[in-house]
C-alpha cells in the first residue's frame, strides 16, 4: 500500500505544481502572443486527455479525433458568427459569397448560447455513441477501427470544403469579434479565454485520473487486454468501450470549441487526417497510458511544431514521424514510462517488487 | 458453520443438454449429444483429443453457435449472447488460463465480482476488499498474493485465480476446461480439494485427461468420442465399459487418456 500512497502523493504534488504554473507564472511571464500560443497547445492537450482514456486505457486507437474537435469547433464558431452578425442578420461570409440570402435551417439553433454550449459537447458525444455502438457491437477493433475513425475525419473535412456557402469551405470560419458578449479585441478578455482553457484542462485531467482509479478504469484495462475474457465475466465489452470513446469525443469537442475564441479560426485543415494524427502523436510520445504524460506530450509536440517548423519546415515533419516510430516501437508507454521505470527501480531497491504499476 | 466458498443465493440447478450439434464447415464436432448433469454433481467429461469436449463447453457458454437444446435450471441457453448466459449463473475457464495479467489478483477478482454492480458504482474507487472477494481469496489460497500482478503468478495459481473469479461471480454452474493440465502433483491435489469445496453448493463440469485425478475426485463421468456420448456412469462403471477401453486404444482406462 505504501507504493500506492507514494504514487498518489507524487501525482497530487504534480497538480499542486501545475496549477500555479498555469494560472500565475505563465500569465505573468509570457507576452500576450506567447500566452495565446500556449492556449492553443492546451486545447490540443485537452484532446490528448481524451486520447489517453480511449487509447491508453481502452486500447482504441482513435485516429480521427479531428472529427469531434471539428464538430465542437464549428458549433462554437457558428454561434459566435451569429452573435457577431446580430439578430436577423446573416454571418459576414455568407453575404460575401452571396450565394444564400436566407440562413440555413441548421444554423438557426446555434443562435442560442445555451444550445451552442450544450452542442459543443453533446454533438460529438452523440455521434461517437452512434459510431461506437455500431462499430463495437460488430467487434471491429485494432487497425480496422483506426482506419475507420480516420476515414470519418477525412469525410468530414471533405464535406466542409464542399459546402462553401454554408460552412466557409476551405477558409473555414474566422474573424470573430466577441465571445459571449466579451470583445475578443480586448487583451483582458483574451487572457480570460486562456484561463478558461487552463481551468478546463486541469478539471478534465483530474476527472480522467479519477476515472482511471475507479472500478471502471480497471474494467477498461481488462477490456483492453482481453475483451473475450471480460465477456465471460458477464459484462458487455462494447458498452465499456463505448463509455470511454464517447467521453473522449466530448473532450475533443470541448477542446475544439475553446480553440475557436483562443485562436480565432476553425477550418477543414484543423479537423482532417493530418491534425487527427498529430493529436495521437503527442499523446503517444508523452505516454498515452498516463494523463500527465499525454498532456505534456501534446504540449511539447505542438510547441516543437510551431518553433521548429518555422526554422526547418521540411525537416520537422520527418523528425516528428521518426520520433513517433521510435517511441511506439521501443517505448510503447511513451516518455512517461521512463519515469515509471525510474520509480519502480527505486522502489524495488527498497524491496517492493512485483506490484502492479502498469495499471495504476 | 459458514461455508468458505461464498454465498449462493439461488438453489442448486442441473444442466440438461439434448441433441446438441455444432458443425464447422460441415464437420460435426459435436454430433447430437444428450447429457444430464444433476444439481450439485461433480461431473467429469473425458475423451480422446478432438472428441469435442471443448466445443461442447463452447456451445453451452455461448461461444460456438449450436442447435438442439441446453437448459440450465429450466432456462434455455442457446441463442443468448455470452454475457447474458454468464448472468444466468454459468461460468467457465479456458484450457489456457486467461487472467488479466496487467491487473493485480485483487483487481481481477473485483472485476469478476462486479458485473452485477449497478453502473454508477463503477465510477467509484474500490475501498477495502469486498467480502465475497475476501472469501474467494481464502478459498483459492491467494490471500498473501492479492496485490501481485496476475501475470506474475505461477501456472497453478493462475488457474486457481480463474476459479476464484467464477466464485465471486456467484456462478451456479462451473465449466472447467482441463484445469490441472501442466500442474505438479501437489498442485493437482490442491486443485482437487478446491473443486470439492467449490462443488459443495454448485454444479461442476470438469474436462480432464488425467485418469488418476478423475478417479480421486469425480462423482460421475461422461465419455465423449467423435462428438457423441460413448458412455456414462460412475468412475467404476465407465472403466468397466468395453467401448471405452476400445477407444482408449486397448489400454485399460487409468493408464493414459
Ligand atoms: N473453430 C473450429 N473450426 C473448425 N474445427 C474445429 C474448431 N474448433 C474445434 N474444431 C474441431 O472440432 C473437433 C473437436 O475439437 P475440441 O472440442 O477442441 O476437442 P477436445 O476439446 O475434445 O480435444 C476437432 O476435430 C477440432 O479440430
Ligand atoms: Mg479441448
Amino acid at each position: 500500500m505504501t507504493a500506492y500512497l507514494l504514487k498518489r502523493r507524487t501525482t497530487l504534488a504534480g497538480y499542486a505544481l501545475a496549477a500555479p504554473l498555469l494560472f500565475a507564472v505563465a500569465p505573468a511571464a509570457m507576452s500576450d502572443f506567447r500566452l495565446e500560443q500556449l492556449a492553443r497547445y492546451l486545447c490540443f492537450a485537452i484532446v490528448a486527455v481524451g486520447i489517453s482514456l480511449a487509447w491508453g486505457r481502452g486500447g482504441m486507437l482513435v485516429l480521427g479525433q479531428g472529427l469531434f474537435f471539428g464538430l465542437g469547433g464549428y458549433a462554437m464558431a457558428m454561434h459566435m458568427k451569429l452573435a457577431d452578425a446580430g439578430a436577423g442578420n446573416l454571418p459576414d461570409f455568407m453575404l460575401l459569397y452571396g450565394s444564400t440570402d436566407e440562413l440555413p435551417w441548421w444554423w438557426e439553433p446555434f443562435r442560442s448560447p445555451a444550445v451552442a454550449l450544450a452542442a459543443v459537447v453533446l454533438l460529438p458525444m452523440a455521434l461517437a455513441a452512434a459510431i461506437g455502438y455500431a462499430v463495437f457491437r460488430r467487434r471491429v477493433r485494432g487497425a480496422y477501427f483506426a482506419i475507420l475513425s480516420q476515414a470519418l475525419a477525412a469525410a468530414f473535412a471533405i464535406l466542409l470544403i464542399g459546402q462553401q456557402a454554408t460552412t466557409g469551405g476551405t477558409n473555414g470560419l474566422t474573424n470573430f469579434g466577441g465571445f459571449f458578449g466579451f470583445s475578443l479585441h480586448d487583451p483582458v478578455n483574451r487572457r480570460m479565454v486562456y484561463f478558461i482553457i487552463a481551468g478546463t484542462l486541469l478539471a478534465l485531467m483530474l476527472l480522467t485520473r479519477q476515472l482511471f482509479l475507479s472500478r471502471y478504469g480497471e474494467l477498461l484495462v481488462a477490456v483492453r487486454d482481453s475483451e473475450e475474457r471480460v465477456r465471460f465475466l458477464g459484462y458487455d465489452p462494447a458498452l465499456v468501450k463505448l463509455g470511454a470513446y464517447t467521453l473522449s469525443a466530448g473532450m475533443a469537442g470541448l477542446a475544439g470549441a475553446l480553440f475557436v475564441p483562443a485562436v480565432g479560426i476553425i477550418s477543414p485543415a484543423l479537423v482532417g487526417i493530418v491534425p487527427s494524427i498529430q493529436f495521437v502523436i503527442g499523446a503517444a510520445i508523452g505516454g498515452r497510458a498516463s494523463v500527465a504524460g499525454a498532456v505534456l506530450g501534446a504540449v511539447a509536440v505542438a510547441w516543437a511544431q510551431t518553433t521548429l517548423s518555422e526554422e526547418f519546415p521540411a525537416g520537422w515533419t520527418y523528425f516528428q514521424g521518426g520520433l513517433f516510430v521510435v517511441v511506439v516501437a521501443f517505448l510503447p508507454g511513451g516518455l512517461a514510462s521512463l519515469w515509471h521505470l525510474a520509480t519502480r527501480r527505486r522502489r524495488s531497491r527498497a524491496g517492493e517488487t512485483g506490484r502492479v504499476v502498469a495499471a495504476a | 458453520m459458514t461455508p468458505v466458498t461464498g454465498r449462493t443465493e439461488q438453489p442448486l440447478a442441473g444442466l440438461e443438454i439434448e441433441d446438441l450439434r455444432v458443425t464447422f464447415d460441415g464437420f460435426a464436432a459435436v454430433d447430437g449429444v444428450g447429457l444430464r448433469v444433476g444439481p450439485g454433481d461433480l461431473r467429469f467429461l473425458i475423451g480422446p483429443n478432438g472428441a469435442g469436449k471443448t466445443t461442447l463447453v463452447d456451445a453451452v457458454s455461448g461461444l460456438a453457435p449450436a442447435t438442439g437444446s441446453v437448459r440450465f435450471g429450466g432456462r434455455e441457453l442457446l441463442g443468448r449472447p455470452v454475457h447474458r448466459i454468464v448472468r444466468l449463473g454459468i461460468g467457465r475457464t479456458f484450457q489456457t488460463a486467461t487472467v488479466f495479467e496487467n491487473l493485480s489478483v485483487l483487481q481481477n477478482l473485483d472485476i469478476a465480482a462486479g458485473s452485477r454492480r449497478r453502473p454508477h458504482t463503477l465510477l467509484r474507487q474500490r475501498r477495502g476488499v469486498p467480502e465475497e472477494v475476501e472469501q474467494a481469496l481464502e478459498t483459492i489460497k491467494l490471500t498473501a498474493h492479492r496485490d501481485r500482478a496476475a501475470g506474475s503468478l505461477a501456472h497453478g495459481q493462475k488457474q486457481w485465480l480463474e476459479i476464484g473469479m467464477l466464485l465471486v461471480q456467484n456462478v451456479r454452474l462451473l465449466l472447467l476446461d482441463e484445469p490441472v493440465a501442466g500442474m505438479s502433483h501437489e498442485e493437482r491435489e490442491a486443485t482437487g480439494q478446491l473443486l470439492r469445496t467449490v462443488g459443495e453448493d454448485r454444479t461442476v463440469v470438469v474436462i480432464e485427461h488425467d485418469m488418476d485425478f478423475m478417479r480421486s475426485f469425480a462423482t460421475s463421468v461422461t465419455v465423449l468420442h467423435a462428438g457423441r456420448v460413448l458412455s456414462e456412469g460412475t468412475v467404476a462403471e465407465v472403466r468397466a465399459d468395453p467401448r471405452v477401453q476400445e477407444v482408449y486404444l486397448g489400454h485399460a482406462v487409468g493408464e493414459e487418456a
